[in-house]
């Protein structure tokens, strides 16, 4: 078992031939991925990686009916982009972009969330099942099959969490990078849930950053909902207020959002936080061997 | 991206709200003319920066003649004002905006922000303008209402009302302020605003709304289909080695320590920073170099951290994901032979071909550390630095 997509899974690329989205997919073929097709608007009838390009979603989901859409298309487009996807029915969308107008996301996600789709994304890694199927732009040479469910709102620093599990030995069963901006697809939350429901994930990690408060909300779902230890990691803790850290999401406004208060909360909810970003993978280690 | 209170206001302008009559000048001497055209026998003058609190330190002004207007404008002109906001550099003043003065009979607070708890724009309305907001909000919240506008919906009528009884409107104020908030709502969603605030927004000794301030931030992202707006950039208010950065499409923070960072990735950036303030160090930066670290970026990314003269020590912390460490590795010594880099620099690379790339960079010969390790590169960081 693991969480969103295994080999079964079938993925539809979205703005498929462009650069990144040809290597990305390439590895993620290589990785047994079943990458089954991509649309590129103007390319349609072509053959991409061994795989059909076609114009509209609609002709794709008739032809080779995907489940699953991995968009990589540039920001002004992602709106449209995830809409199409959405209405012809897909279950799963992971959008990789970043920079997508805030507001673009504001439609966006109501949309989705009328239709019950799940959205991951924009401005995130991916999605990755160890040895079943990658979904993203993660390094697959650091993941190993296992017990651990990782969620972060950043890239490298999944990776970072990603790599030290691998190192003890633990594995991940997935992996869920839900991206930095400020209207995500899927919070915490939403990821929690479905590790919860996961029989292969024992424990979960889940590395949160300054700005918003969706690690305090996180950290009351875990309280009252989760019963698997939750291991947890705030980057920025040495981040000065109002000062923007790359990320959108990445802000604290207002004296809300820091480092301190998540932390606090998170403790108080009874999740186990690593106090450097070092000591991730042995934090795991330590709560798993009590 | 912010925008002056002169550009905002002649936003609000153009969305039909209510704003007092004025001019913006750059020269001292041209405060003259701009009174006259304004007309009347009082002025406010305002230096223009991006960054609360001017009023408190000097650099808003009640003044009686063009002539006054012209002193405070020469006084400002070219110098940088400090406020609670900025720095202790301030912010350099490059421009006045010369109003008409209005006569003030109440002060309210209203802006709108992009709310990710209920992923709305949110409107923010008090009947305590003119103060600190976050005060109000922590010591008395009955005064302050938060209003959601549906994204399919626009801001409706029914709001405007709900709003106008916390902020104590009259019946006419009310009928003035409906349109107000369908216009500011149109204004935030057309413009890709992400922030938008009117403090204060003000009731005239004639009873008509007004909106005496205007700070707008402009959505970074969606700066592309706002060609009007991405005009309006003044680059002098902002950090010239950030700016110079985000030329380069680098996303660089400039802090007050003295450990030079150089990371892939914006929270692990943060990690970064966050590991060496563990050990003990101080982060002169947060830079984060993208996912691509190749040579010509972190050459360019060498050169801003090094024109901070606090640096001691640079660390270089990049986990190759897609891209390989070994070709990091070259990047890295090109870069640094090409920047002629003389502090001492730390180089954790992990990931794809990560010892690959650690045997390139100690083979280099050139003053390097390659630890492999993060916590024992952050160490090695903050002990150089001292």
């Amino acid at each position: 078992m693991s969480i969103l997509v295994n080999k079964e899974t079938r993925v539809i690329v979205q703005g498929f031939t462009g650069s990144q989205a040809t290597l990305h997919s390439e590895q993620a073929i290589e990785y047994g991925t079943n990458i089954v097709g991509g649309i590129t608007p103007g390319k349609g009838g072509q053959m991409h990686l061994g795989r059909p390009v076609f114009d509209t979603m609609d002709e794709a989901k008739k032809s080779v009916n995907p489940n699953a859409s991995l968009i990589f298309v540039p920001a002004p487009f992602c709106k449209d982009s995830i809409l199409e996807a959405a209405e012809s029915g897909i279950e799963l969308i992971i959008c990789i972009t970043e920079g997508v107008p805030t507001l673009d996301m504001l439609d966006v996600k109501k949309r989705v969330d009328e239709l019950g789709i799940t959205l991951i994304g924009p401005n995130c890694p991916g999605v990755i099942t160890p040895g079943d199927a990658k979904l993203g732009i993660m390094p697959a040479s650091i993941h190993m099959p296992g017990s651990i469910g990782i969620i972060s709102r950043s890239g490298t620093l999944t990776y970072e969490a990603v790599k030290q599990t691998t190192d003890l030995g633990l594995g991940q069963s997935s992996c869920v990078g839900i991206g930095g901006d400020p209207i995500p697809g899927s919070s915490f939350i939403d990821i929690l849930k479905l590790f919860q429901d996961d029989p292969q994930t024992e424990a979960i990690v889940m590395v949160g950053e300054i700005g918003g408060t969706a690690e305090e909300d996180a950290a009351e779902y875990i309280r009252d909902n989760v019963t698997k230890p939750v291991i947890s990691y705030i980057a920025g803790q040495t981040a000065p207020a109002g000062k923007r850290m790359g990320h959108a999401g990445a802000i604290i406004a207002g004296g809300k959002g820091t480092a301190a208060d998540k932390i606090k909360k998170l403790k108080e909810c009874g999740v186990h936080v690593a106090d450097n970003l070092v000591e991730i993978g042995s934090k795991v280690t330590e709560v798993l061997s009590k | 991206m912010n925008l002056h209170e002169f550009q905002g206001k002649a936003l609000f302008a153009d969305y039909g709200l209510p704003v007092s009559k004025g001019k913006v000048i750059y020269q001292a001497e041209d405060a003259l003319k701009a009174c006259r055209d304004i007309g009347g026998t009082k002025w406010v003058v305002k230096a223009q920066v991006h960054a609360g609190g001017r009023g408190k330190s000097g650099g808003v002004k009640l003044v009686d003649s063009p002539d006054e207007a012209i002193e405070f404008a020469k006084s400002w002109l070219g110098k940088r004002l400090i406020t609670y906001q900025t720095d202790s550099n301030g912010q350099l003043v490059n421009s006045i905006l010369v109003e008409e003065c209005t006569d003030i009979e109440k002060e309210l607070y209203l802006s709108a922000v992009i709310d990710r708890d209920s992923q709305r724009v949110v409107f923010i309305g008090s009947s305590e303008g003119g103060v600190n907001i976050e005060e109000v909000a922590k010591n008395t919240p009955e005064k302050i209402i938060y209003e959601p506008i549906d994204p399919l919906c626009g801001a409706q009528g029914f709001q405007a009302r709900k709003i106008a009884k916390v902020l104590k409107l009259d019946a006419a104020q009310t009928k003035q302020f409906t349109p107000m908030l369908k216009n500011l709502t149109k204004l935030f969603i057309e413009k890709d605003l992400s922030l938008l605030e009117i403090n204060p927004l003000v009731i005239t000794s004639g009873g008509n709304l007004h909106c005496l301030d205007a700070k707008i931030n402009i959505d970074a992202n969606a700066i592309f289909r706002q060609p009007e707006i991405a005009e309006m950039h003044d680059a002098s208010q902002e950090d010239p080695r950030e700016a110079e950065a985000a030329k380069n499409d680098l996303s660089y923070v400039s802090l007050d320590g003295n450990i030079g960072c150089m990371v892939n990735g914006a929270g692990l950036a943060m990690g970064t920073m966050d590991t060496i303030k563990y050990f003990g160090g101080n982060p002169a930066n947060f830079l984060d170099v993208g996912g691509t670290a190749t040579q010509e970026r972190v050459s360019k990314a060498f050169k801003i951290i090094l024109d901070d003269p606090e640096v001691k020590v640079v660390l270089v912390n990049i986990f190759g994901g897609i891209v390989r460490c070994d070709l990091i590795a070259e990047g890295v010594i090109a870069a640094i032979e090409e920047v002629g880099v003389e502090i001492p620099v730390v180089v954790r690379l992990e990931g794809n071909n990560a010892d690959l790339g650690s045997e390139i960079l100690s083979k280099a010969g050139i003053k390097i550390e390659s630890i492999n390790n993060l916590g024992d590169a952050a160490k090695k960081a903050v002990e150089l630095a001292k």
